[in-house]
């Protein structure tokens, strides 16, 4: 075998060719992720379709459901990505303390999101209908509270995000970090808007 | 304290457990002994466990299959051994419950820590290299989703002899896992190490994907990636659309166990067909997770043996992507029997069918390959032809159980077990066995013993038709799987038959050992000088054996399909030495303390020791968080070591 050698990439690279930046490729991965993560959803959508009516005798969707505080939960989780957006921006314009300020905020109404699920969780559970109940209650708690669950280690990512800045100070990794996540606070908010529609709204139909 | 874990739980009163405890600590702690011995712990720690180099992690992805292979088939040949001794009202050497475990954790190690890993690795090592690309898209993340993996790997091994193994089958179907059939930890350990490796195998599905699309060389456009790489990224694709499923079914028998949930409890509404529906969700693409990246594997190995292009590549490409399809559309065909209809049924059996299209295109691309080719009877191309054979009968079964009809007379008997491992050894194993022979040079920078492979391919062969024709006859004949004991003597003769190709079976795996031993041996004699043993086509057979930490010291420009033998038919050229800094990712252990907090958390899990299980997840957090710090996570190769690297692999090859 004689030497082989293959053109190098600078000799003869199409004119077309652009390498993929850091940022589009992890951008793309968590983008895949984000894939993952709604098929995760899906199934869980999927078990609450077929478990919807298994009630056993038990209190049904109609029953339990106060739409005023799922009301509540939906603004204070779409001002939370509107916000968001406005904390990428100020990433974008590189202006930590406005960055930093604005997550602060996306935090508190995440946070305060969190709070009226864990007060509806609580009453439900009070009044006798947890998830050990029935199968649709085994699978409201489920659905909902993996969505719960999400948004709670997206606080806790922002808490992170937050301390990451001030130790290390803003750069280029910490701009996909910060991208990634404001990815993943907007699909949660996607996966709530079919959680609100599906589950509650659905549900309180006569 | 210790939550249900007792003394009581480790079976002192079983021989036969005990014995391979027994032998298992021996194994561990001599393999222990001799690092220490040889002073290796730091070589170890530094080159091995904390790599992130695709090659390495995909290399401990191929290892941990081989040693589950060995568990995975000592299983089998439990099995095998008290069914031939289980007639005419004999029991056996296994009672039922212990019986129940074996036949369990068998198809659960098979599938999940050999079979997937075996794929994982192969992927990892050869994909990037394929492309012309320096690493994965995410090294660390790589190096988490072996670990993962790995953590996932202990737990069924723990079970052994710390309590027990599920008695529930492969996929636990519940009523009988759930917590009033299956009151043990059985199902749990089952439970937690699936959760896992599950983690693993999707974040390398997505390391996976990424690195497909977004790192290929300059001009390797969609239409000229090595076949190889199209069906891994079929395979990583279903991945990304199948493992979530199953990471929600287990999640919610998991709630079923542990929170007094109702998701397939036989009381308040739970519907255990809903479980059955879900798992299949998840377990018919995953059938095709395994054999994709395998059917990549037999187009490169006929292409390179037979000296010619690959016969029909975009009819190739086509038929993996309608497959990943289809993958999704046949998961009902599993339980014709639930009593769906006839309109589900059908619409189920003729989905079934038609994959069968797409497959047959793959294998008559196959033999056209072959037709006027020069091809070398080297082992691997033994490993393929032998799978072409074992494969279509195996697909045709599978076409004979997609007939509803059929299915009813046939289903859970052992014509479905004949079946399924003739597509399963036949297909995957066969294609990893061809892979390990292939890329093995690549790896390791020397050929494996022929002779040796060539005997261990015929023993394998020969003992797949002793061991798994006969039970597509018992199963015409009314055997059920996971028979424990039984009294038709017009069974006898064939299980005896199947018993036997089972021992030479085993025979092939001894071969194989020893071809092993024999090969690293005489490393010196058979060293691979010029990276291209067998006359490759694609990227990977371009670069010196064993590959450098960095790959490809210039990034090559592709110009069209099987890259490297266009620049060989090109004849030598000049290259320009235009070599540049390299920057690689630094090694990282936060993949291993993860798996490690990971496994101690799940082992709590499995036994509600919840305080462990606490300090496991605080333990994972914090090794997550702390290696999020890190910020020049990269060392510099300089220009001139690249150079000097290159140099020295050209010189070699110019010697040869």
């Amino acid at each position: 075998m004689s030497q082989v050698s293959i053109a190098a990439a600078g000799e003869r690279a199409p004119a077309r060719y652009q390498p993929a930046t850091k940022l589009g490729v992890t951008g793309f991965g968590f983008y895949v992720y984000l894939l993952s993560d709604a098929i995760l959803f899906s199934a869980l959508f999927a078990t609450f379709a077929v478990l919807k009516t298994a009630t056993d005798g038990g209190p049904s969707a109609r029953d339990l459901f106060d739409l005023k505080n799922v009301g509540l939960e939906t603004a204070c989780l779409l001002t939370s990505s509107f916000v968001c957006g406005l904390a990428m921006q100020a990433a974008e314009a590189r202006k930590p303390r406005e960055l930093t300020a604005l997550l602060g905020v996306v935090f508190l109404l995440g946070v305060g999101f969190l709070g009226l699920e864990i007060r509806e969780f609580g009453g439900m559970i009070a009044a006798g209908a947890g998830p050990d109940r029935s199968a649709f209650l085994s699978a409201f708690f489920a659905l909902v509270g993996a969505h719960g669950l999400h948004i709670t280690v997206g606080l806790a990512w922002i808490g992170l995000l937050v301390a990451h800045l001030t130790t290390m100070g803003f750069s280029e990794s910490y701009y996909r970090r910060l991208f990634c996540f404001s990815l993943f606070w907007h699909v949660l908010d996607v996966v709530w808007i079919a959680i609100f529609t599906f589950v509650y709204l659905l549900g309180v139909q006569p | 304290m210790f939550g249900k874990l007792t003394l009581h739980d480790i079976p002192f009163d079983q021989p036969i457990i005990m014995g391979t405890i027994g032998v298992l600590i021996v194994g561990i702690l001599g393999l222990l002994g001799l690092i220490t011995y040889l002073k290796r712990w730091r070589w170890l720690w530094e080159e091995w466990i904390t790599s992130v180099d695709h090659k390495r992690i995909g290399t401990m992805y191929v290892l941990l299959a081989l040693v589950m292979l060995i568990r995975g088939f000592s299983d089998a040949l439990m099995m095998r051994t008290q069914q031939a001794l289980a007639g005419g009202g004999h029991l056996g050497y296994l009672p039922p419950e212990h019986y129940d475990q074996v036949f369990s954790a068998h198809g659960t190690i098979m599938i999940f820590f050999v079979a997937m890993p075996f794929v994982v690795g192969l992927m990892n090592i050869i994909v990037p290299l394929q492309i012309g690309a320096r690493d994965v898209a995410f090294p660390v993340l790589n190096s988490i989703s072996f670990w993962m993996t790995a953590a996932g790997a202990l737990l069924p091994n723990i079970a052994l002899g710390i309590g027990e193994f599920a008695r529930t089958g492969w996929l636990a179907y519940p009523p009988l896992s759930e917590l009033p059939f299956s009151p043990g930890v059985g199902v749990d350990y089952y439970l937690v190490a699936l959760q896992l490796s599950g983690i693993g195998t999707l974040l390398s599905a997505i390391n996976l994907i990424t690195t497909i699309l977004k790192m290929r060389a300059p001009g390797m456009e969609a239409g000229m990636m090595p076949v190889f790489t199209w069906t891994a990224l079929g395979s990583n694709m279903l991945i990304i659309a199948a493992f979530p499923i199953l990471t929600v079914t287990l999640s919610l028998l998991m709630m079923d166990r542990y929170l007094g949930m109702h998701f397939f409890t036989n009381d308040a509404g739970g519907s255990p067909m809903l479980f059955i529906n879900l798992i299949w969700g998840w377990g018919h693409p995953e059938v095709y997770i395994l054999v994709l990246p395998i059917f990549g594997v037999y187009s490169e190995v006929i292409a390179t043996f037979s000296g010619k292009p690959l016969f029909g590549y975009r009819s190739m490409v086509t038929a993996t992507l309608v497959i990943t399809i289809l993958a999704f559309t046949v998961w009902l065909h599993h339980f014709f029997t639930m009593g769906a209809g006839a309109d589900v049924n059908a619409i189920f059996g003729i989905a079934s069918m038609l994959i069968a299209i797409p497959t047959g295109v793959k294998v008559f691309n196959w033999l056209f390959t072959m037709y006027g080719g020069r091809i070398r009877f080297e082992p691997p191309v033994l490993w393929t032809v032998g799978f072409m054979v074992t494969f279509v009968i195996g697909g045709m079964t599978g076409v004979m159980l997609a007939v509803p009809s059929n299915d009813f007379l046939l289903h859970n008997s052992l014509f479905l077990i004949a079946h399924f491992h003739n597509v399963i050894i036949g297909g995957v194993l066969f294609g990893c066995f061809a892979a390990l022979e292939y890329w093995f040079p690549k790896v390791w920078g020397f050929t494996l013993e022929p002779r040796l492979g060539k005997a261990a391919f015929w023993c394998w062969f020969v003992g797949f038709y002793l061991a798994f024709m006969p039970l597509y006859v018992l199963g015409f004949l009314g055997m059920t799987r996971r028979t424990n004991h039984y009294d038709n003597p017009a069974w006898d003769p064939y299980i005896l038959i199947a018993c036997g190709g089972a021992f030479l079976i085993l025979a092939g795996i001894c071969l194989q050992a020893a071809q092993l031993v024999v090969s690293i041996r005489t490393r010196n004699e058979r060293r691979d000088l010029t990276g291209d043993p067998w006359d490759g086509r694609t990227l990977e057979w371009s670069l010196p054996s064993p590959p450098p930490a960095f790959n490809f010291p210039v990034v090559p420009a592709v110009e069209g399909l099987d890259a490297f033998w266009a620049s060989k038919s090109a004849g030598p050229g000049t290259r320009r030495a235009a070599y540049e800094d390299i920057w690689l990712p630094e090694n990282s252990p936060v993949g291993f303390f993860l798996a490690a907090f990971a496994a101690i958390g799940g082992f709590a899990v499995v036994w509600h020791i919840w305080w462990l299980a606490l300090m496991g997840l605080v333990g994972g957090l914090c090794a997550l968080i702390a290696s999020s710090w890190r910020e020049h996570g990269e060392i510099c190769i300089p220009a001139a070591e690249v150079a000097r690297s290159d140099r020295l692999a050209n010189v070699f090859r110019v010697k040869n």
